[in-house]
């Protein structure tokens, strides 16, 4: 229910909640296109990650999951068009996802797999 | 097209955001996913290295009372291989999405088979994978990795294998009466069912395959 | 006032409700799903009753001899399990089918027919787990049956499979409700029905599936662990093969915690529904009341390592998780003080909904306050595993939870049956509950205090606790006698209760605009909601509370249009639901049954041809 898209019907023009058509524009071929090559580089450059001295370097793991992060959100905004659909299905999704994050890492934490000193 | 859907539903039910239940409910759904599989991940994290015995996933394994020498259980390239048929099938279900609102019944017909062809391969990939494991040495039962990354993937493969039945479901509808633009909400919540499952994997094959 | 809503024609061609076993099969009318989640759940309430009874009889003195040892085991596994998960969670269910249409001016649920699959799960799901009783093997592992005593190696018998696999069901259950209720109350508010004018019970509702969705995947995670290690031999709480037992703990206790919430919120709703109509006043603060729901559900996933204190996670997690639990008492604590402002100054009628109502503000308090106590570690390890906490989540469950819900079944209960049930049968109610209650749990703190472990099936003479364990046991008596008269009440007012026509308290709330009971399309026109409390005056005072109806016990009920001649289309009513469930059922059946595979598979086809016939019929006839 983006606000830029939604107009109220006339006949329910007195009432503010009335319900707005639903126009959400999903992108187009070319988006799609655009997004399955990134992807496809990422993939790639996150197996390549895995074959090259950084394997060894601190710099593998932020790497990595830096790279996973940008799949996953590409993936969500662009695939799944949360990046064009109403707003609540944002709020169904990211509230649920960033919980659940913080529970991973707290977990993490707990069991010792993280520590606030580097080692 | 979703106007055209809006107002075809309006016509019976008014539903007070404008936005379809099924939607709403999808959305909700994956919320609901997101604590399941950060439950399996985040395990698969807790237990990683403190499997007392191997075979393990990155390093071989000698076994002491045989002598005998495991191999690094995972196959990157294989698994590789596998991710990109998923992140494949993802722009073919936007592409059968596409079509359906068009009223495309040969490309939506195409891009449906498609997709659930990707899916099945994705799934051949993992019944290779795991029967391998197996022959090399890795059950279910045998440590905390086996326990952990065998309950993990294959959850996620069953979550596959509804999709793949799901696609080919509408793809038998289609084939019966032709999707159009009325049918593109339900094309749409089957791809986004199919779309998380696909980001679950982008976080899987990061945790539990690249990341040591 | 009643000018806001249309109320349906009462006039026109007598219409009387289908009855016969069949249409409550088939069923899709949330209102009577509704009632058979009311009906089951009050059998299971009194089943976990029995076995509190039996617990306290063992109690009585010291050395009781009553039942054995492993019985007793079984019987404080069930007892917790039971009123958890069968009687406060579904009773609670109960309330979302019947209200959150009503309230929020709907014809149904969005799914009606995954309502109707979701009551039938949970009742196969609750039957699943006593059957263990005929053969003498029900669960013993405790209600969070921690591992690994939970595991095969520790517990070989089929005990903890019926726990493992009923709980997998249940949690199914659940589920399917919850994405049911979410979308239901984002999507279906009539209109002018905005989320900031929602009664208080809808927004208890939402925020409690919030709760259940994100919750109930981790126990389903922990519990599929634990399902595998018992039946495919895997390792997740197997100590030798490396395994960490708090695993389990941390996984329960993530789900634990927000259950804790599933069960308490759904009353405090209730509640804040009954208080501003006895108080004849609107509730005090209700955006804070809101918010503070909010803050709840929010806080409430970062406080379940609280139950751990005892485990030793170290200095850092420990004050962590002790700050984050005092911080959650004060959205809560915020709701208490509300509470009190909407009956601070008000016209107050003492019926036995408002009653129960104030006995809830009172007993969850000390429930809640004994609950901060264990927020600081050195006390909690003084009272942890004592039956200090037995008595603190009793006053929380019991106090809280169980106060709220009977509240809201004498309050609701005219709505559902169209008929009163006995005031003074539900003040003796009340009051047998209230002072059984409290000297049922109250001595249990200083028994606690005084070092009588939580668990205990039978402990010596001589340690100080005969006193207050008799007392506990003559309050559990006394519960089981008011139990039994309000279940006379509950029985008997359905046919022959006083006639309560569509407001009989004076309710602001607009399901109290339509016949009691609703017709099955609920509103023969969908509302324009424009108020809060659209069944109140906008300007000057709040009226003084009518009468209520006592007569008109021997009278029919009201009758009304039909649906169809309404030109209103219903969902057909389908068996298929109830088939998947079988399925299901079956499936489980055949894994915990010597792993027959193909019972499992038979299980599994039916299952999946029912869902199958049932997704690709259109809910309604087509037109
Ligand atoms: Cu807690």
């Amino acid at each position: 229910m983006t606000a830029d898209h939604s107009h109220a019907p006339a006949s329910d023009a007195h009432e503010p909640h009335a319900p707005p058509h639903q126009e959400v524009h999903f992108p187009t071929w070319k988006t799609y296109r655009w997004v399955a090559l990134i992807l496809f580089v990422l993939t790639v450059a996150e197996v390549w990650i895995y074959y090259t001295p950084m394997k060894g370097t601190r710099l593998f793991a932020p790497a990595l999951i830096t790279l996973s992060v940008i799949k996953f959100t590409i993936v969500v905004m662009f695939y799944m068009h949360l990046k064009y659909d109403a707003k609540i299905f944002r709020g169904l999704f990211l509230g649920p996802l960033s919980i659940a994050i913080i529970v991973i890492i707290s977990l993490l934490f707990l069991f010792g797999h993280l520590s606030l000193h580097a080692t | 097209m979703a106007t055209a859907v809006a107002e075809h539903h309006a016509e019976h039910h008014y539903t007070s955001t404008g936005l379809p239940h099924t939607k709403i409910a999808i959305w909700a759904f994956i919320g609901s996913e997101c604590f399941f599989f950060a439950s399996l991940i985040s395990t698969y994290l807790i237990y990683k290295g403190r499997s007392v015995v191997g075979p393990f996933p990155h390093t071989p394994w000698t076994d002491p009372s045989t002598g005998h020498v495991y191999h690094p259980i995972l196959n990157i390239p294989v698994t590789s291989t596998s991710t990109f048929v998923l992140l494949m099938s993802s722009l073919a279900m936007v592409l059968a999405h596409a079509a359906v609102e068009r009223s495309d019944h040969k490309w939506s017909r195409i891009w449906l088979l498609t997709t659930a062809a990707l899916g099945a391969t994705f799934l051949g990939f993992q019944a290779f994978e795991f029967t391998s494991f197996v022959h090399e040495g890795l059950k279910i039962t045998t440590n905390l990795f086996g326990s952990t990354f065998f309950i993990t993937t294959g959850f996620h493969g069953a979550h596959v294998t509804a999709g793949v039945l799901w696609l080919i479901t509408m793809y038998f509808i289609d084939k019966k009466r032709g999707l159009g633009p009325r049918d593109a909400v339900n094309v749409d919540v089957m791809a986004l069912y199919w779309h998380f499952v696909d980001v679950v994997w982008v976080a899987i094959f990061t945790f539990l395959y690249l990341l040591q | 006032m009643a000018t806001t809503v249309a109320a349906p024609s009462v006039t026109g061609k007598a219409h009387k409700y289908e009855s016969g076993i069949w249409s409550w099969l088939a069923t899709t009318d949330h209102k009577r799903i509704g009632q058979l989640y009311m009906y089951t759940a009050i059998a299971w309430f009194v089943i976990g009753g029995i076995e509190a009874l039996f617990i306290r009889s063992q109690l009585y003195g010291p050395n009781g001899r009553l039942v054995s040892a492993d019985t007793y085991n079984q019987l404080f596994t069930m007892h917790g399990t039971t009123m958890i998960f069968m009687a406060i969670m579904p009773l609670s269910a109960a309330f979302f089918n019947l209200l959150i249409p009503l309230q929020i001016g709907a014809r149904d649920v969005a799914f009606p027919r995954l309502n109707a699959f979701s009551y039938w799960v949970f009742l196969a799901g609750s039957v699943f787990m006593n059957v263990s009783w005929l053969i003498h093997a029900a669960p013993d592992g405790g209600w969070f049956a921690y591992a690994p005593l939970n595991t095969r190696q520790f517990n070989p018998g089929v005990n903890m499979d019926f726990w493992v696999i009923g709980l997998q069901i249940l949690g199914l259950s659940s589920l399917a409700a919850g994405f049911n209720f979410v979308t239901t109350i984002i999507n279906m508010r009539a209109p002018g029905m905005h989320f900031m004018r929602m009664p208080v019970f809808t927004w208890a509702a939402f925020v409690t599936q919030f709760l259940i969705i994100l919750a109930f995947p981790i126990i389903t995670v922990a519990v599929t662990f634990l399902l595998f290690d018992r039946f495919f031999g895997t390792n997740f709480y197997e100590i030798a093969a490396g395994a960490d037992p708090l695993l389990w703990q941390h996984l329960f206790w993530l789900f634990g915690h927000p259950e804790v919430y599933i069960l308490i919120l759904p009353a405090f709703g209730l509640v804040s529904e009954v208080l501003p109509t006895f108080s004849r006043k609107p509730l005090f603060g209700y955006p804070v009341m809101v918010y503070s729901l909010i803050l709840i559900a929010f806080l409430g996933f970062g406080v379940w390592a609280h139950h751990m204190f005892a485990v030793g996670m170290g200095p850092v997690a420990d004050s962590i998780f002790s700050v984050t639990t005092m911080l959650i008492a004060i959205p809560t604590g915020v709701k208490i003080f509300n509470w009190l402002g909407t009956m601070w100054g008000g016209n107050l009628s003492f019926k036995t909904p408002m009653l129960f109502g104030i006995g809830l503000v009172g007993l969850f308090t000390i429930g809640g306050i004994s609950g901060v106590m264990h927020s600081s570690p050195p006390s909690d390890l003084m009272q942890t595993d004592s039956y200090f906490i037995v008595a603190h989540f009793h006053y929380v469950l019991f106090g809280g939870s169980m106060m709220g819900l009977f509240a809201g079944v004498y309050y609701y209960f005219p709505k559902m049956t169209g008929r009163m049930m006995s005031e003074p049968l539900g003040k003796w109610h009340f009051w047998l509950t209230f002072i059984g209650m409290n000297l049922a749990f109250f001595p249990m703190h200083f028994a606690g205090l005084n070092g009588m472990p939580r668990r205990i099936w039978s402990y010596d003479a001589n340690q100080g606790w005969d006193f207050d364990n008799h007392l506990s046991t003559y309050g559990a008596f006394i519960i089981a006698f008011a139990t039994a008269i309000f279940l006379y009440n509950f029985l008997r007012s359905r046919g022959h209760g006083a006639l309560a026509g569509n407001n009989p308290w004076d309710a602001p709330t607009i399901e109290w605009s339509m016949p009691s009971p609703p017709p099955d399309y609920n509103y023969a026109k969908i509302p324009t909601v424009t108020s809060r409390y659209p069944m109140w005056p906008q300007q000057g005072p709040t009226p003084l509370s009518p009468p209520v109806p006592t007569a008109g016990g021997d009278q029919p009920l009201p009758t009304y249009q039909t649906a169809e001649q309404l030109g209103i289309h219903m969902p057909t009513p389908t068996i298929k639901p109830l088939l998947a469930t079988m399925g299901l059922t079956l499936a489980f059946v055949g894994l915990i049954w010597h792993r027959q595979i193909p019972i499992i598979l038979l299980g599994g086809a039916i299952f999946i041809v029912s869902l199958y016939a049932w997704v690709l019929t259109p809910l309604e006839p087509e037109h």
